[in-house]
């Protein structure tokens, strides 16, 4: 007890004031804290409710074009909205084709950038240039379409493509003339756009791989590029493996960058020069001109395809990389 | 003497270190050619009149894009309000109470995979639950759709700024008697205040240039808007109408526009990563 306490006289008061203290916080205050707490439950659970109604809600509506058209809708190239005869294979292999070529290109890029940030640049270059590297992920991607149709494409028309179309011509994946938009410069696009992603997990994967692992094969004599293979890169796998396929859920769904370059043509064509589409076009061209239901119903279709794709891959690389940050937190 | 490997192996480490340097410049060129571009070919389009007269007919010259700012700004703050108190919530439940439960797990997981979930697709999801109902597209179902690519954002970086305040500042306030809410609300947001305003701006900065989500949702108009039950103009979808026009005082207009945004996503973005250095010093 308190010198100032005692010779105030509140001394005796102390036991009653923890009384009422106790008893108010036993009545009102747990009730409040109980309805906070399934408040806060309920806003947490709105996100995966949020995740179901989407699925839900596009099975729905695109029902009645799956139901009509049956499996032929997957396998067939038509896409008539006169004759309301819809098929979604070019949509399909178009957004294969230009995210294989993105992963393709952005996947080592990604690992060297992430290699050079954190094994070969000195510490305040690589603050400076992995700064530059996120701010590419910020650049909204309709920006990356404007850049890509008015200055990417016509370098790609007037140097790349026919530099490819000389050297590997003879491949029927650069025959054609080279127009600038279609399959390729999409794809290279698109990796421009995924690189910031994977580069940042890889980058986390890099530098949590214990330094201890990485100095004794130093200490060996291995080189750099060395301990990036053989050490680094096996110890890390799962996490690049999740960070690639991050990436590839990305790639997956990349919309406005591809609607610009890619020249959406309904066709599917050997030419990696040629127009091309992927659902994502598809649907930003299409949806807000379809007044019929069944040409709706038949985009919305399209659109749970890359519903369930992404899911898919989404998930797959969330139960990577969260394997890796739960093995790595406990493990070591 | 300094033992040094033989020279194919030498070798292998230069050519694998110079492409990863390469490598790393290529994403700079990329940037400073973007910027670049926007910035030489926007400046011209941006004047006053830009900013505050209305859309003309191509050809006719003069006119701006009041209209398209004033509905961004609108769109943002619609979503904002929506998607912010329920991703403040939902991050309090994750931090504060979920901990290994799973019920947060799972809502971690699906925050995560809505997130990489392509906005297109939540687009249609608006569409399907507000315009076909209405029976015409407007700016509420833009607005959802923007909201709902904000939610899993706020919330996860709610999540993350939680629990970077120290627990004993939660137990000297539970210790003087105030009930849990009251811990939360006036202590641990008060800790984490600089942090949730970076996660904030963070998912505004994320949704501001989004365009996919808006084309049919808000779609677009060259009116000024009166209401949100109207189709909405907005900057990203004049944007890609203006851009793939033929017309070159439109496509002028669009380059402005897309200056205004990137200017506005790169700032907001550089803004938040400085306060959160700021935080970490």
């Amino acid at each position: 007890m308190s010198k100032a306490a005692q010779a105030s006289g509140t001394e005796g008061l102390m036991p009653t004031v923890l009384k009422v203290f106790r008893g108010r916080r036993s009545k009102s205050a747990t009730g409040a804290d109980k309805s906070f707490r399934w408040l806060t439950l309920g806003c947490s659970l709105l996100v995966p409710l949020m995740m179901i109604a989407i699925g839900l809600e596009l099975v729905l509506t695109s029902l009645p074009a799956l139901k009509h058209f049956g499996w032929r809708f997957f396998f067939s190239q038509e896409w008539n909205p006169v004759l309301q005869e819809f098929g979604a294979a070019s949509s399909i292999y178009g957004t294969l084709v230009s995210t294989l070529i993105a992963m393709l290109i952005a996947i080592p890029l990604s690992l060297a950038v992430a290699l050079f940030l954190v094994e070969l640049a000195p510490p305040r270059l690589s603050r400076v240039v992995g700064t530059l590297i996120e701010l590419l992920a910020a650049v909204p991607s309709i920006i990356y379409g404007m850049w890509g149709l008015y200055v990417f494409a016509p370098f790609m028309s007037h140097y790349i493509q026919p530099f490819l179309g000389e050297t590997l011509g003879f491949l029927p994946l650069f025959q054609g003339p080279p127009m600038g938009i279609g399959m390729l410069t999409a794809g290279i696009i698109i990796a421009f756009m995924v690189l910031p992603f994977v580069s940042a997990i890889a980058r986390d994967v890099f530098s949590l791989v214990p330094s201890v692992v990485k100095e004794a094969a130093f200490g060996m004599g291995a080189t750099t590029w060395e301990v990036t293979y053989k050490v680094t890169i096996p110890y890390g796998l799962v996490g690049i493996i999740g960070a690639a396929f991050l990436g590839l859920g990305r790639a997956l769904g990349e919309t406005m960058a591809v609607t610009f370059v890619i020249g959406n043509a309904h066709k599917i064509s050997a030419s990696l020069f040629t127009g091309a589409n992927t659902i994502a076009s598809t649907l930003a061209n299409e949806f807000s001109e379809a007044t019929e239901p069944l040409y709706i119903s038949s985009l919305v279709a399209l659109g749970l395809v890359l519903y369930v794709i992404t899911y898919l891959v989404q998930m797959f690389s969330q139960m990577m990389l969260r394997r890796m940050y739960r093995s790595w937190s406990v493990g070591l | 003497m300094k033992p040094r490997p033989p020279t194919g192996r030498r070798l292998a480490n230069l050519v694998v270190s110079l492409s990863a340097g390469a490598s790393a410049l290529i994403g700079i060129v990329i940037l400073f050619w973007i910027t670049i571009i926007v910035v030489i070919r926007g400046f011209g389009a941006l004047n006053l009149a830009f900013f505050t007269q209305m859309p003309t007919p191509p050809g006719v010259g003069g006119g701006g894009l009041a209209n398209a700012i004033v509905g961004t700004l609108v769109l943002t703050m619609v979503a904002t309000l929506l998607a912010l108190p329920l991703g403040l919530l939902a991050g309090i439940y994750l931090a504060e109470f979920g901990g290994e439960a799973r019920a947060a797990d799972y809502s971690r997981f699906s925050a995560n995979v809505l997130m990489g979930m392509p906005s297109i697709i939540v687009g249609v999801f608006a569409y399907a639950m507000v315009v076909v109902p209405l029976g015409h597209f407007c700016g509420y179902a833009g607005g959802l759709a923007l909201a709902i690519l904000m939610l899993p954002v706020v919330t996860r970086t709610t999540e993350d700024m939680l629990r970077l305040v120290p627990n004993t500042l939660r137990e000297a306030a539970l210790a003087l008697g105030a009930p849990r809410w009251r811990v939360i609300l006036a202590v641990v947001f008060r800790a984490a205040k600089a942090g949730l305003i970076t996660g904030t701006l963070l998912a505004v900065a994320r949704v501001s240039g989004e365009t996919a989500p808006l084309l049919f949702t808000a779609l677009n108009s060259p009116y000024m808007m009166t209401s949100l039950g109207q189709p909405t103009p907005n900057l990203p979808v004049t944007i890609f109408n203006y851009a793939m026009s033929p017309y070159p005082d439109w496509q002028q207009k669009a380059w402005g526009a897309s200056l205004l945004i990137t200017g506005g996503v790169l700032a907001l973005t550089l803004l938040t990563r400085y306060i959160l250095g700021e935080r970490k010093r």
